[in-house]
């Protein structure tokens, strides 16, 4: 029996956030899961035939119906009477979760299927080559939201995909960061507790994507959650709770990757990026007191 | 037992009779009243299966893809829009090597939109690896389903398998159903036990990313499975005449071909009252017949080339285009004589009854007119003056 659920041997690159935070949801899970995943990234550094990182049985449908095919094997399982023994993880980039795939997670939230769904966030889709998603940061250098003199990157904030979740009126949402494993490992153990639809989006740095030094994975994850730029929050049946931090400069995120290398020296793009974060410090009551 | 019946409701009364544990689908005109009686029968406690009430076409073919990977027999149905809007999901639930069954309601699609019958939807997918078979009736619609899914589990075959019948013609039209008794259902389909599923006790990763030094051999083995699906089915339909006593060859069906100088080839309803101009005609002392396309997807080649080799002139009618080409079923059947030492003289093409325009025994008596004298594509029924109007 391997170590781990999610083995090593696979192609990610170094540094790869999303493979962290992979392994660390399935290890948590335990052998009695069955994963569906979108198209994106993970599915092709983990599953190139003949080889798979999967030690649990693992399906690959298309890049937007992870929560459909699930919603599906959810009712196969109810048929067969085994549902209450296994867990059920439908899991996709952001690309996959918040734009091409929206519909079919609404629809599995809608319905009530007891599945949990795992969102990782790498900000971009970055299978095709790093092109802007609806969960892209507000000023991020990407393929197609290019800096240029009429542009400082990606004009729009992030959608609010954990509220749009929460909308749904869902047990259990939260949001994880590859920078805090414990936190995810909770997180994931909680969320499978629980019978209903559930919706987690784990933030994961990609080192290509986002132009960083590999090693700094953790440091720069980390970073995104104590600037307030990725809030931790839980929302156990719609009550919330959150990660206080005490928020550092946001410059201090930013400098550490080139996608953001344009913002370093205008502080007004600077205050604006800073803006975010205080917003969400607000929203989410961040602040350690 | 002999059931007047609606088609649509008799076919929902066969899925049942075949216990699909999860039915997923979306509405769409004219598939509704299919899966209003599913549902129907959900509620009743009558088919004891999970109904997934999906937002879209496209997660209605993603649910039984995850349901018929975990190992339960799956049933879903569409029409036009809806068909299209599961396009990918079709291709990859054939390339998983999943034994779903669809009805398909056919029907035209936009633009102009339009609900009423023709076969372009499901002939549009004919390259997406389901099989494809096609009803002349409401009966044959029936006992396709049960085929269907002896097909599509077998374990040599493993492939989906889309029933075809004519929107409303047969989905609303009322017949005269010969319908099974459970008992025969069971005898003659038995429970599925999947060869690979979604297993904690023994777990597999399903649809890998495959790269070129393994991508060809899939499809291969697709298009190769496809050639045993030509053996299989007239075995089962035999099979299924023993249980049900009622004879279906699978593949094609001759009607007065024997001594035919002159033939048609039709899919689907339209071979109904192609039988009865032909009757007519027949009466008239003209010699012609019949061959009609039972199975789509194969394409029954060399069946058809026994069927019409002695025939001197044939006529094909299609009920869907191949725009900015020949007719779709047309190209094919000209296909099967191609080299060929023996073959009808020629092979017409009419394309006849697009969105819902009825086809009568006169328009099938048009075409037979022009049976030699016209070899592409020729529309039957048009109106001229709607010509005119637009484009005067
Ligand atoms: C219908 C469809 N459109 C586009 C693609 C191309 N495509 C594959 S993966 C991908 C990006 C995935 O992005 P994301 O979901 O964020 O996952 P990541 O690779 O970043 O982990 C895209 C655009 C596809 N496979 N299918
Ligand atoms: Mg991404």
């Amino acid at each position: 029996m391997p170590e781990h659920l999610f083995t090593s041997g696979h192609t990610a690159c170094s540094g790869c956030g999303q493979s962290l935070a992979a392994r660390l949801v399935i290890d948590t899970a335990g052998p009695n899961t069955i994963v569906v995943n979108n198209t994106g990234c993970l599915e092709v550094f983990s599953t190139k035939y003949p080889e798979s990182a999967w030690q649990v049985p693992w399906v690959h449908s298309l890049f937007e119906n992870a929560a459909a095919v699930a919603s599906g094997v959810e009712a196969a399982l109810k048929y067969l009477g085994t549902k209450d023994t296994i867990n059920i993880i439908a899991q996709a980039g952001d690309g996959g979760t918040a734009d091409i795939g929206l519909q079919a997670l609404s629809g599995m939230l809608e319905r009530g299927h007891d599945i949990l769904y795992v969102c990782y966030d790498n900000e971009a889709y970055m299978n095709t080559g790093v092109q802007r998603s609806g969960l892209t940061p507000f000023d991020a250098n990407t393929t197609t939201s290019p800096i240029g003199n009429n542009s400082k990157g990606n004009p729009r904030p992030k959608k609010p995909l954990p509220e749009i979740a929460l909308a749904h009126g869902i047990p259990y949402v939260a949001t994880a960061s590859v920078g805090f494993p414990q936190d995810i490992q909770r997180k994931v153990k909680k969320a499978l507790s629980i019978k209903g639809p559930k919706y987690m989006q784990i933030h994961v740095p990609c080192p290509l994507g986002w132009r960083h030094e590999p090693q700094l994975t953790y440091a720069i994850a980390k970073l995104a959650v104590e600037t307030g730029l990725y809030p931790l929050v839980e929302f156990e049946n719609g009550v919330k709770s959150a990660r206080q931090i005490k928020p550092k400069p946001v410059e201090e995120y930013l400098k550490t990757q080139a996608r953001f290398k344009h913002l370093i020296n205008n502080p007004e793009e600077l205050k604006r990026v800073q803006a975010v974060a205080d917003s969400n410090i607000e929203r989410y009551n961040l602040k350690l007191q | 037992m002999k059931e007047f019946q609606e088609g649509s409701l008799a076919v929902a009364e066969i899925v049942r009779m075949c216990k699909p544990g999860v039915v997923s689908a979306y509405p769409i005109t004219p598939q509704t009243h299919i899966v209003e009686e599913l549902a129907q029968m959900v509620a009743n406690g009558d088919l004891k299966a999970q109904c997934i009430n999906v937002e879209s076409e496209h997660s209605a073919a993603s649910a039984v893809f995850g349901a018929s990977a975990a190992g339960v027999r799956s049933y879903t149905a569409t029409s036009s829009q809806g068909l299209f809007y599961m396009a990918e999901v079709l291709f990859n639930i054939a390339g998983v090597r999943l034994p779903i069954v669809m009805t398909c309601a056919n029907r035209a699609i936009s633009a102009p939109i339009n609900i009423w019958n023709d076969q372009q939807d499901a002939v549009s997918l004919r390259d997406c690896g389901w099989v494809q078979v096609y009803a002349e009736d409401v009966q044959e619609a029936v006992d396709l389903h049960m085929i269907a899914y002896r097909l599509a589990e077998d374990k040599n075959i493993m492939l989906p398998v889309m029933v075809n019948m004519d929107g409303f013609v047969l989905t609303h039209g009322i017949e005269t159903v010969d319908m099974p008794s459970q008992e025969q259902v069971d005898k003659y389909l038995p429970s599925y036990t999947p060869l690979y599923k979604l297993d904690i006790k023994n777990p597999m990763t399903i649809g890998p990313l495959v790269d070129p030094d393994y991508y060809m051999e899939t499809r291969y083995a697709i298009q190769e499975t496809h050639k045993s699906v030509l053996g299989m089915l007239p075995k089962l339909t035999e099979e299924f005449s023993k249980v049900f006593g009622r004879t279906y060859n699978g593949l094609v069906e001759g009607y007065r071909l024997d001594d035919a100088e002159k033939a048609f080839v039709a899919m689907g309803s339209v071979c109904g009252t192609t039988k009865e101009a032909i009757d007519s005609m027949r009466k008239k002392g003209k010699k012609v017949g019949l061959l009609k396309i039972s199975c789509y997807r194969p394409f029954p080649h060399q069946a058809i080339y026994e069927a019409l080799k002695n025939v001197k002139k044939v006529a094909v009618l299609d009920r869907a285009l191949s725009l900015g080409s020949y007719a779709p079923l047309a190209s094919e059947i000209k296909s099967v004589f191609f080299g060929k030492k023996k073959g009808p003289q020629t092979i017409s093409s009419f394309i006849v009854g697009l969105g819902g325009r009825d086809i009568t025994v006169h328009s099938i008596e048009e075409a037979y007119k022009l049976i030699g004298k016209k070899e592409t594509c020729e529309f039957i029924d048009l109106k001229p003056e709607l010509l005119k109007e637009n484009y005067a």
